[in-house]
C-alpha cells in the first residue's frame, strides 16, 4: 500500500476537531440503565472486569481474615468445622476463579490490549461483554450459595470421592462445579477476543518482532487458556454428571477412577498458575521498561521464555499428584519438567535486573510494587524448586509449607504486579494520578504484613501442621507461630484500606494526568486520559518496538476509515500489513440477555437435568437475536467485487 | 500572512475491501479458536475413554458393543454432506447467492437427517449411561457430539433463513463459508467418535 502525502493545511486543528466530534458520535455508547447493559466498548468492560474482580478480592480477603482469626489460638470456637470447610473452599475458589484470572487476564487484557495494539475496540466486543456477564453470573451463583448455607465445602479443587455423590449430598459441590462452567466459558470467550485482537488488530507496522512484550504474554496466555480450560470444564462437567444423573466416571465400584479427576483437573490447574503469573510478568516487563528509561533488555530471550513457559506449563501437572503413588519413572519425568520451568522464569528475572541495572531508575509507585514482586515471587519460586523434588514434596505434602509456597507464588506473581499495574494505568483509566504517599503506605503495610503472615507458614508446615484443619490442640505447639501469622493480616488489611482511600481520594482530587504522565513508550499513552470512545483519532502506524520513543513526530497515521460507521482496520497476523476493513458491531443488549438465558440454564441444571432442554430454546432465541443482521449491511459492495 | 502549511504522512486504506474470505477473516480465526477448544474437549474425553479402558479387563465390560446400523448410516450421511458444505465454501467468495442458498438447504437437510438418526442411535448403544463407567463415557462422547451437531444445525438454519433475504451478502457470505468449516469439524469429530465407540469396542 502506497503512502500518500496529502496537504492537511492550516485548518488542520479545525479538521481534527470535526473528525473527533464525528468519531465520538459514531462510537459513543448508549446511556442509562439499558445503555449500561448494552455497552460493548473494551475500556468500559475492562474496567468492569477489574472492579468486579477487586470486589471479590476483598470478599476473599475477608474469608482469609476469618481463617486467620479461627487459627489464632488452639481449640478456638469462632468458626465450626462445617462453616470452616465452606470458608476455605470459598476463599480458594473466589481468589482463583473470581479474582486472579478475571483481574489479571481478563481485566487488564481487555482494557490494555486494544490500546496497545492501536485498535479502536477489541475484536468481537459482544462476545467480550457476554463473557463479563457470564463471569458475574458465576460469581453470584457461588456467593449466593455461600450466603444461603450452600457454599461448597470440598476444597477449591473439589477432589473426588469427597465431592462425589456418596460423600457430598446436597448441592454444595454442584454449585462449585457449575461456577467453574460459568467462569471458564467467560475466560475462553475473552481469550478468543484478545488473541484475535493481537493477531489481527495491530497497528500497521507493528510486526510480531515489534510487539510489546505485554502483547506477547497476552497472546501466549490466551492460547494457554484455550488449551487448558477445556480440561477443568470436562472435570467439573463429569463430576456434575456423576452427581446429578448417576454416571460413574469417578466411581471405582463401576469401573470409574478417582485419579482420573485429578489428572483432568491438574492438566488445567498447573497451566492456570501461568495463566495467573504471566499477566503479572507482562505488567512487570512494561513497568520496568518505563521506569528504567530504556528499552527492555533481552527482548527476544524474554519472548522465547514466555512462549517456553506456555509450553512447559502443560508438562508439569503431575507434580501436584506425587503423593498418589505414581510410577517412579513418571515422578522423575515430572520432577525434571517442574525444575526446567525455572529456566525461562529465571531468564525473565535476569532481563528485568539487567534493564534496571543499565537504565536510569525512577522509583515511582508502580516500580516499588515491582520490587515487591521480585522479592516475594523469588521466595515462592525457590520453595517451588524444593517442592518439585519428590522426597521433599512427600514430607510437606498438604502442610502449611505448601500453603506458604503458593501464596508467595500467587500473591507475588499476581497481587504485587496487579498493584503495579493499577498504579501504572490508573492515570489512563481515570485521568488522575494516584497519591504517592498513600501508595507508599499501602505498599509497606501490605509487604510487611504479607511476609509476617506467609513466611511464618513455612515453619508451621515444617512443624507438621496440615492444611484445612479448623483447629488444633494446645499440645501441638503451633499456637505461637499461628498467632504471628495472624498478626500479619492486620497490616495487610490496613494496607488494603489505605489503597481504597487512595483510590477514592485520587479520583476526586488527584493530580491531573495528561496523556502520558510517565513518559512511557506504549501506544496507550498517545491519547487523552481517559481515552475517548474511539480510542485513536487516527489509527496509528508503528515504526519501532517503543512507538512513542522511537517514532518520529511525523510518523504516518492511517486515513480512509469511515467516521460515520464503526469501521476498524484488520492487519496481517505476522507483519501487520493492512488487509481489509471490518465493522465493529456496536452496542447491543443481546449479549446481556444471552448471558441471562445461559445462566438460567446453568443454574437450573443444578436442580434438574430438564433445565437444559427447557433453557436451550431461550438461549437459541437470544443468540439468534444477537447474531441476526440488523439494518443494512455496512459495506454494500457490487456483486462483481464480492 | 497565512500560517505555514503542515503536512503529515498518511497511510490511505480507503481502497481496502470491506469483506475478507478464508483465513483473512477475523471470524474465521475465532472459529478456529472455538474448534481448538472443542477439539481439546473431545481429546480429553477420548483420553478418558482409554484411561477407563485400562481399569477394566473386558471391553465393553458386560455389554454388547453398540449396534452398527444407525451409527454407520450417520457416518455415510456425514461423508456425503461434505459435498454441499464444500459447495457453499467455494461459491460464497464468488458471490453466488443462489448456489449458497441451495447448498445451505441441502446441508440443512443432511443435518436434520443426521440429528434424527442420532436419536435412534442412542437407543441402540446397548447400554445406559448409569450402568457403569464405560456406558457413561459412551453416552457423554456421543452426547457431546450431538450437542455440536444440533448447534451446527441451528447455525445452518439461521444462515439459510438469512439467505432468503437480501442480507445474504458481504460478511454473511463469509459467515456461510465459515459455517462449512465448522461442519467439516462436526464431520471429522463424528467419524472419530464413531471409530471409537463402534470400532474399539469390537477390536480393542
Amino acid at each position: 500500500m502506497a503512502v500518500a502525502e496529502p496537504i492537511l493545511g492550516n485548518d488542520q486543528d479545525t479538521g481534527q476537531s470535526v473528525l473527533a466530534h464525528r468519531l465520538a458520535r459514531t462510537w459513543r455508547q448508549p446511556r442509562g440503565l439499558w445503555g449500561w447493559f448494552s455497552n460493548t466498548h473494551h475500556t468500559d468492560i475492562g474496567i468492569r472486569f477489574m472492579v468486579t474482580a477487586f470486589i471479590f478480592l476483598l470478599l476473599g480477603g475477608i474469608l482469609a481474615v476469618l481463617i486467620r482469626l479461627q487459627l489464632v489460638r488452639p481449640e478456638n470456637s469462632l468458626i465450626g468445622p462445617d462453616l470452616y470447610n465452606q470458608v476455605f473452599t470459598m476463599h480458594g475458589s473466589t481468589m482463583i476463579f473470581l479474582f486472579a484470572v478475571p483481574m489479571m487476564f481478563q481485566g487488564f487484557g481487555v482494557y490494555v490490549v486494544p490500546l496497545m495494539c492501536g485498535a479502536r475496540n477489541i475484536a468481537f466486543p459482544r462476545l467480550n461483554a457476554f463473557s463479563y456477564y457470564l463471569y458475574v453470573g458465576g460469581a453470584l451463583v457461588l456467593w449466593g450459595g455461600f450466603l444461603t448455607n450452600t457454599g461448597p465445602d470440598v476444597g477449591w479443587f473439589a477432589y473426588v470421592p469427597l465431592s462425589g455423590p456418596a460423600y457430598s449430598p446436597g448441592h454444595r459441590a454442584d454449585i462449585w462445579s457449575q461456577m467453574i462452567t460459568f467462569t471458564e466459558v467467560s475466560a475462553l470467550g475473552v481469550a478468543i477476543c484478545i488473541a484475535t485482537t493481537i493477531l489481527r488488530y495491530r497497528a500497521p507496522g507493528m510486526t510480531l518482532n515489534r510487539m510489546p512484550i505485554l502483547l506477547w504474554e497476552k497472546l501466549v496466555i490466551s492460547l494457554a487458556v484455550i488449551f487448558a480450560m477445556p480440561a477443568v470444564m470436562i472435570a467439573s462437567g463429569l463430576l456434575l454428571l456423576d452427581r446429578l444423573v448417576g454416571t460413574h466416571f469417578f466411581n471405582p465400584a463401576e469401573g470409574g477412577d478417582v485419579l482420573l479427576y485429578q489428572h483432568l483437573f491438574w492438566f488445567f490447574g498447573h497451566p492456570e498458575v501461568y495463566i495467573i503469573f504471566l499477566p503479572g510478568a507482562a505488567i512487570v516487563s512494561t513497568v520496568v521498561e518505563c521506569f528504567s528509561r530504556r528499552r527492555i533488555f533481552g527482548y527476544t530471550p524474554i519472548v522465547v521464555s514466555v512462549v517456553a513457559t506456555g509450553f512447559l506449563g502443560f508438562s508439569v501437572w503431575v507434580h501436584h499428584m506425587f503423593a498418589t503413588g505414581l510410577p517412579q519413572l513418571s515422578e522423575s519425568f515430572f520432577t525434571a519438567a517442574s525444575l526446567m520451568i525455572v529456566i525461562p522464569t529465571g531468564v525473565q528475572f535476569f532481563c528485568w535486573v539487567a534493564t534496571i541495572w543499565h537504565g536510569r531508575l525512577q522509583l515511582r509507585l508502580p516500580m516499588l510494587w515491582c520490587f515487591g514482586f521480585f522479592f516475594v515471587f523469588l521466595i515462592g519460586g525457590l520453595s517451588g524448586v524444593m517442592l518439585a523434588s519428590v522426597p521433599v514434596d512427600l514430607q510437606v505434602h498438604d502442610t502449611y509449607f505448601v500453603v506458604a509456597h503458593f501464596h508467595y507464588v500467587l500473591i507475588g506473581g499476581a497481587l504485587f504486579p496487579m498493584f503495579a499495574g493499577i498504579y501504572f494505568w490508573f492515570p489512563k483509566m481515570t485521568g488522575r494520578i494516584a497519591d504517592t504517599t498513600l501508595g507508599k503506605w499501602h505498599f509497606w503495610l501490605f509487604f510487611i504484613g504479607f511476609n509476617i503472615t506467609f513466611f511464618t507458614l513455612h515453619f508451621l508446615g515444617l512443624h507438621g501442621m496440615p492444611r484445612r484443619v479448623y483447629t488444633y490442640g494446645p499440645d501441638m505447639h503451633w499456637h505461637g507461630l499461628n498467632a504471628v501469622a495472624s498478626s500479619g493480616v492486620v497490616f495487610m488489611t490496613a494496607g488494603l484500606l489505605v489503597f481504597l482511600v487512595n483510590v477514592f481520594r485520587s479520583l476526586r482530587t488527584g493530580e491531573t494526568a495528561g496523556n502520558n504522565p510517565w513518559g512511557d513508550a506504549g501506544l496507550e499513552w498517545s491519547m487523552s486520559s481517559p481515552p475517548p470512545p474511539y480510542n485513536f483519532l487516527h489509527v496509528p502506524t508503528v515504526g519501532g518496538r517503543d512507538p512513542l520513543w522511537d517514532d518520529p513526530p511525523d510518523q504516518p497515521v492511517v486515513v480512509g476509515l469511515r467516521d460515520d460507521i464503526r469501521e476498524t482496520l484488520v492487519t496481517h497476523s505476522l507483519d501487520a500489513d493492512p488487509q481489509h476493513k471490518d465493522e465493529d458491531p456496536g452496542p447491543s443488549i443481546w449479549p446481556f440477555l444471552a448471558s441471562v438465558a445461559v445462566s438460567a440454564a446453568f443454574v437450573g441444571s443444578i436442580f434438574t437435568p430438564w433445565a437444559v432442554p427447557i433453557g436451550a430454546p431461550l438461549v437459541i432465541v437470544t443468540l439468534v437475536g444477537w447474531l441476526w443482521p440488523h439494518g443494512p449491511s455496512p459495506t454494500p459492495r457490487p456483486a462483481e467485487e464480492v | 500572512m497565512n500560517a505555514p502549511v503542515r503536512r503529515r504522512l498518511t497511510l490511505d486504506v480507503s481502497d481496502l475491501p470491506g469483506v475478507a474470505f478464508g483465513h483473512r477473516n477475523t471470524t474465521w480465526l475465532a472459529n478456529v479458536f472455538f474448534m481448538v477448544i472443542e477439539a481439546m474437549m473431545f481429546a480429553l474425553m477420548f483420553a478418558t475413554y482409554f484411561y477407563l479402558r485400562t481399569r477394566s479387563t473386558d471391553w465393553p465390560p458386560g455389554h454388547l458393543p453398540p449396534a452398527l446400523q444407525y451409527g454407520m448410516a450417520n457416518a455415510v450421511i456425514f461423508l456425503v454432506s461434505v459435498v454441499p458444505a464444500w459447495t457453499v465454501r467455494k461459491r460464497a467468495p464468488e458471490g453466488d447467492r443462489r448456489a449458497v442458498k441451495n447448498g445451505l438447504l441441502v446441508l440443512t437437510a443432511f443435518a436434520v437427517a443426521a440429528t434424527i438418526l442420532r436419536i435412534f442411535e442412542f437407543s441402540t448403544l446397548n447400554c445406559r449411561w448409569s450402568d457403569d463407567a464405560y456406558s457413561s463415557t459412551v453416552w457423554v462422547l456421543i452426547g457431546m457430539h450431538s450437542g455440536h451437531l444440533v448447534t451446527e444445525l441451528i447455525e445452518t438454519v439461521v444462515l439459510l433463513a438469512i439467505s432468503f433475504t437480501p442480507k445474504m451478502e458481504g460478511t454473511r457470505l463469509a459467515d456461510a463459508a465459515i459455517n462449512s468449516d465448522y461442519w467439516y469439524f462436526v464431520v471429522i469429530t463424528g467419524l472419530i467418535v464413531d471409530g471409537l465407540i463402534y470400532g474399539t469396542t469390537r477390536f480393542l
